[in-house]
């Protein structure tokens, strides 16, 4: 079982209104593996995200994540979707909305136990915000509000992170900071890592393998090959050129940094 | 005034409604819910006349429909293009027009009709009284059992979804106890105020406190004072029952807006 793939997709096809919004993706991953997913606007991205996660039916395929159809019951995928900034007056601190993520480890019944706590304050301590705790959420910057948001997904699983579009809205520094801190992640706790991204440039610079999309695949590999092939500037629709070294030039800033 | 058997009785179901309100409101609040309150409180009159022509309880009638309707309007809302607002008002207006056809056809109209519509708890009964404890404690026990995740879904519905929250269910539990909550209020207030009292104590909490624990305990205090003053001030002022508690419910917002205008600290 160790050798399996974390997630498989095989032909997977979703619908939605009677029309085929995915078409016949299939792919694979790795334990310890960071895939990102990029494509055009429209392209299926996110809906692809939520059949991962069990969120919408599919129409045709077969998805499996640690060797089991997607679904809420299983403890193990992390999920932090694209959303706007937490409302200011939501009445929630940063350690109520980490601890949402134990929640499913807990009966109706139950109330958070000493080891749930334990994990939200580690949670916290990963990514950095656990002076802020007792913050309340909807006071905090948005680079911390989506630190947060990372630590809940931790709280929920530690083998696989599910993000969508986890970068949306920061400015570069920030972004940086958010990918800098998921690769010391996934190199501590040996994570994998699905992410939605329109930021190609910044996902080809972080992630081990990029699949496109829009609607149906159009090329998965490693993010150099992806980003140079004809199949990329196909599903884009658009002629655009990397400048040389630009993704190196990436890295070297996140380094210095 | 704690002499009389009437007012005592009025002032326990006068605390009993204000705790239940201010606990649901705390949601009604978060979540918006406030104009679907307001479709339900309304179509209760549908409810209590439907009892009052079957010759069984109007409350138990006005509880069943009330129910009816919540599930309803979510149901339609969902299935059809309609925004949510006019799916509401339909129904709130469609079920109020029942009821006053119903009254209509019975004698004694506008007395029952009044009760119903402002709130007679001045003619409380004791068993009156123990259905009402009864109710109130049901709502709150659910309220309790379900309160984390029904938080967790206030605060992202597609999380809580995705990390296996029984997310449908939960949100038609939570219009379930909202109908609920409504029909205890009118008995106390009337179907036209009881969404004050859903509304009105838990936005005043937000004023106050920036965290669930203090706004919860803030919003079932003050829809409990609410309902003490207000009745204390009918009492010796000889008023309307039901209007002075929402009048006096309304003064406590307007007095926090004014000392809160930053919010909370």
């Amino acid at each position: 079982m160790s050798g399996d793939p974390v997630v498989r997709l095989a032909g997977v096809s979703v619908e939605r209104q009677g029309r085929r919004v995915l078409e016949d993706i299939s792919f694979s991953l790795d334990a310890g593996h960071f895939l990102g997913v990029v494509g055009p606007n429209g392209a299926g991205k996110t809906t692809l995200l939520r059949a991962m996660l069990g969120l919408v039916p599919i129409a045709a395929g077969r998805i499996e994540v640690f060797g089991r159809p997607p679904g809420g019951a299983s403890p193990e995928v992390g999920y932090v979707p694209q959303r706007h900034a937490v409302a200011a007056s939501f009445p929630a601190t940063v350690r109520d909305v980490v601890m949402m993520g134990r929640l499913r480890r807990l009966g109706w019944l139950e109330r958070p136990r000493a080891a749930d706590r334990e994990s939200v304050a580690r949670s916290l301590a990963r990514v950095g915000m656990q002076d802020r705790a007792e913050r309340p959420i909807g006071r905090l910057s948005g680079g911390e509000q989506r630190r947060v948001m990372l630590a809940q997904a931790l709280c929920a699983s530690q083998r696989l992170l599910v993000l969508d579009e986890p970068t949306i809205g920061l400015d570069l520094p920030a972004e940086q900071a958010f990918y800098a801190l998921l690769r010391s992640l996934k190199e501590e706790l040996g994570l994998t890592v699905i992410a939605v991204s329109h930021d190609l440039v910044a996902l080809a610079a972080e992630a081990d393998e990029l699949v496109c999309i829009n609607r149906s695949m159009h090329v998965h590999g490693n993010p150099e090959d992806v980003v140079h092939s004809h199949a990329l500037r196909e599903a884009y629709s658009c002629e655009f050129n990397f400048l040389a070294g630009e993704i190196a030039h990436h890295e070297r800033i996140g380094r210095e940094r | 005034m704690i002499e009389f058997a009437f007012m005592q009785r009025a002032l326990a179901a006068a605390v009993l409604v204000g705790v239940v309100c201010g606990a649901l409101g705390f949601f009604v609040v978060l979540r918006r819910l406030a104009f679907i309150g307001v479709g339900i409180s309304h179509s209760a009159i549908g409810g209590v006349a439907i009892g009052v022509v079957a010759g069984v309880s109007p409350l138990l009638t006005a509880a069943v429909f009330a129910i009816a309707v919540a599930l309803g309007i979510a149901a339609v809302g969902r299935r059809s293009a309609l925004s949510e607002d006019a799916v509401i008002g339909v129904f709130f207006s469609g079920s109020m027009a029942l009821g006053v056809v119903l009254f209509s056809l019975q004698r004694g109209y506008q007395q029952d009709l009044f009760g119903y519509l402002f709130g007679d708890v001045l003619a409380i009964s004791g068993r009156e009284l123990a259905t009402l404890a009864a109710a109130t404690a049901l709502v709150l026990i659910a309220l309790a059992f379900a309160f984390r995740r029904l938080f967790f879904i206030a605060f992202d519905e597609e999380i809580a979804q995705a990390y296996g929250q029984p997310v449908g269910l939960l949100n038609t539990a939570l219009l379930v106890l909202l109908a609920l909550t409504i029909v205890i209020g009118v008995r106390l207030v009337g179907a036209i105020l009881v969404e004050a009292l859903l509304v009105i104590p838990a936005a005043c909490a937000a004023l106050w406190a920036s965290g669930w624990r203090a706004q919860l305990v803030l919003a079932t205090g003050l829809g409990a004072a609410s309902g003490v003053l207000g009745l204390a001030l009918a009492y010796w002022l000889n008023l309307a029952a039901g209007a002075s508690i929402v009048l006096v419910s309304a003064g406590l917002f307007f007095a926090s807006l004014a000392l809160r205008r930053g919010g909370p600290a």
